[in-house]
């Protein structure tokens, strides 16, 4: 068992980043995320394990910075929140064009614009589709707990070098400024120079030995048949994370006649509304997708055919509820409910919901 | 157009040769106009390159613009940036390999508009990074247009009637600002339009280099260009025309020749 401590969302993404070797984090300060730094410069690391903390003059320069270290080999982190991630899409977008390994953190807040601080969960589609130009997607993780702020710090690294392309852990203002106990890994350390060679010496920009051609990162090309071909890999590689990654997790969902689907801390109010509905006598049960991409549509068609109707339940304007229609594709009802601007509904609120819209719909 | 080829072969059949190109270029044919300034200043980093020893240990970033190819021509590991943000790249490359030698090659539209802020902060941290400044005063690759430093009256795809300052602003003369900045350590101003200049300026690239390796600061090298095809002159009166007037608006010379400052002139009291 690792060490046990009782900490925040924000405060446990550095300590994962300080704890899984991550080389170097760029970022700049934005509310309600600023805590993600803050520890990070509390804490050193540089003068632990070598690991880089830089505070950028812009969420652009970050993720450039990002992008120049990433292509160097090395495990490289940024996190920002909703008004700074739109900033970051020329970037992520030159990184999954370039099929550069990263992890982005994404605390989201409410929008458009500079909107509130409060939470949301309104960069849903921004995150899931791309969110920069070109067709390109991410592997989008939606954290629930403090416990899952630290452990997908650890698999997104995994799975941004696995599938070489950036990682966004879609995490909202509930889950970042959250305390709950977490388990928190050991030590390890940075990869070595060494290791780097093993593991991305073909593609990284570490100095061109005499015995290589030299490398170029690159997300350019001019040659249209050439280009082409580059994103039919890029979206063979997108095919492939859909059938290897998705994960879920359903609650509830086995004599289930109603399904609620809800992700990150939306999920959590929806636990507590399954066990009020089932006091009622009313069937309920909750998938949440803990892959946002790929979307955990295999297991939403598949109960399409068994209940009677799904709940998209969100802190935005209803955005998975289009990804939930799509797989459902016509089988049964699905509706949503959400609150938006920063509002946080209660448990009981979603019941009624679900009552209002399901049961007498 | 064989008979040019053939009469290219002629002319650089090995006992005709003075010097022998750098094996830190490459042997492919550069994309870019006659008398463009570009191919010159890659040679001159090659050579350095070269004659420093550094060729495995040197990360090149590219810019959008003309030199967006440079990758193709300088036989070194590249990362190709988004626009302006070269300085950034170049930084985290550099955070995480302190040891490597780092440098950014970028146009005027790149490095002194779109990408002002990250070329500021680069130099303001005192990154131990060379920046290579192309000004030519317009954007070649788009098709010549208005560029941060074209000069006032001059002619350009989106000044048809020259740039106006009531309209246009000022040409940025951005290498007198970054001379400023406290963690600048070399600031100069070079061309390369004649044997003298491309000499003076190679020892300016050489000496950036250096300065990286001695971790002193952010090493700038401006080297003010032609664009024959932008400006619509011949080499010859490209030449010319920027004696007469991008350098008096762009004076050569360094501009400053230190090290990043003492951090204790900028310190609270307590």
């Amino acid at each position: 068992m690792g060490e046990l401590r009782l900490m925040k969302g924000n405060e446990v993404i550095a300590e994962a980043a300080i704890r899984c070797g991550c080389d170097a984090y760029f970022g700049y300060p934005i509310t309600p995320q600023s805590e993600i730094m803050e520890t990070l410069m509390a804490h050193r690391p540089w003068e632990e394990s070598g690991m880089v903390v830089l505070q950028a003059e812009s969420e652009i320069a970050s993720i450039h910075m990002v992008y120049g270290a990433a292509g160097s080999g090395k495990r490289v982190m940024t996190s920002s929140s909703s008004p700074g991630i739109s900033l970051m899409a020329e970037g992520i977008s030159y990184m999954a064009g370039a099929e550069l390994p990263c992890v982005i953190v994404n605390v989201q807040r409410g929008g458009p614009g500079l909107g509130t601080i409060q939470p949301s969960q309104a960069d849903y589609n921004q995150a899931t589709k791309g969110g920069g130009h070109g067709d390109y997607s991410l592997i989008v993780l939606a954290p629930a707990s403090v416990q899952e702020m630290h452990d997908f710090v650890i698999l997104g690294f995994e799975l941004a070098f696995k599938y070489l392309t950036p990682v966004m852990i879609l995490a909202d203002g509930v889950i970042g400024q959250l305390m709950e106990k977490v388990e928190l890994i050991d030590q390890r350390p940075r990869w070595t120079n060494e290791q780097v060679a093993e593991i991305s010496g073909n593609w990284a920009t570490i100095g061109k030995s005499a015995s290589r051609k030299k490398h170029i990162i690159t997300s350019l090309e001019l040659d249209s048949s050439i280009m082409e071909q580059n994103n039919i890999r890029l979206q063979e590689k997108y095919s492939l994370i859909r059938s290897q990654e998705v994960r879920y997790e359903a609650i509830s969902c086995d004599d289930a006649e109603y399904i609620i689907v809800a992700f990150g801390s939306s999920a959590r109010i929806c636990q507590k509304t399954v066990q009020i509905a089932r006091k009622k006598g009313v069937k309920v049960g909750l998938i949440r997708p803990i892959t946002l991409f790929p979307f955990p549509e295999k297991i939403i068609a598949e109960y399409a055919a068994k209940v009677k109707g799904f709940l998209s339940v969100e802190f935005n304007a209803g955005q998975m509820v289009n990804d939930i229609r799509l797989a459902v594709n016509g089988k049964t009802k699905v509706e949503y409910f959400g609150r938006m601007g920063g509002i946080v509904p209660t448990p009981d609120e979603v019941e009624t919901a679900l009552e209002q819209k399901l049961l007498r719909g | 157009m064989s008979e040019v080829a053939d009469r290219i072969k002629e002319i650089i059949k090995p006992e005709n040769l003075v010097y022998a190109k750098s094996p830190v270029l490459n042997d492919d044919i550069m994309h870019y106009c006659p008398g463009c300034s570009h191919g010159v200043v890659h040679r001159l980093i090659a050579e350095v390159i070269e004659e420093m020893g550094i060729q495995e240990q040197t990360i090149g970033i590219s810019p959008v613009g003309c030199a967006v190819f440079a990758y193709n021509y300088i036989d070194i590991d590249w990362q190709e940036a988004a626009h302006g943000r070269a300085p950034a790249v170049a930084t985290g490359i550099k955070r995480v390999m302190p040891d490597k030698y780092v440098f950014t090659y970028q146009g005027d539209g790149d490095l002194a508009a779109i990408g002002t802020a990250e070329t500021f902060h680069a130099v303001n941290r005192g990154e131990n990074i060379v920046m290579i400044f192309i000004n030519n005063a317009i954007y070649g690759m788009t098709g010549g247009q208005m560029a941060p430093t074209t000069l006032v009256g001059q002619v350009t795809a989106t000044t048809p009637n020259g740039r106006d300052v009531d309209l246009n602003g000022y040409p940025l003369r951005i290498t007198e600002l970054l001379a400023q900045l406290p963690g600048a350590a070399f600031v100069t101003r070079q061309s390369v339009q004649n044997p003298a200049a491309v000499r003076k300026t190679k020892k300016a690239i050489r000496k950036a280099f250096e300065i990286q390796a001695m971790k002193k600061g952010t090493a700038f090298v401006e080297v003010v260009s032609t664009c024959s095809s932008g400006w619509k002159l011949s080499p010859v009166e490209s030449n010319k025309w920027m004696e007469e007037n991008m350098f008096p608006q762009y004076p050569l010379g360094d501009l400053k020749d230190s090290s990043r400052a003492d951090a204790d002139l900028y310190r609270i009291k307590g």
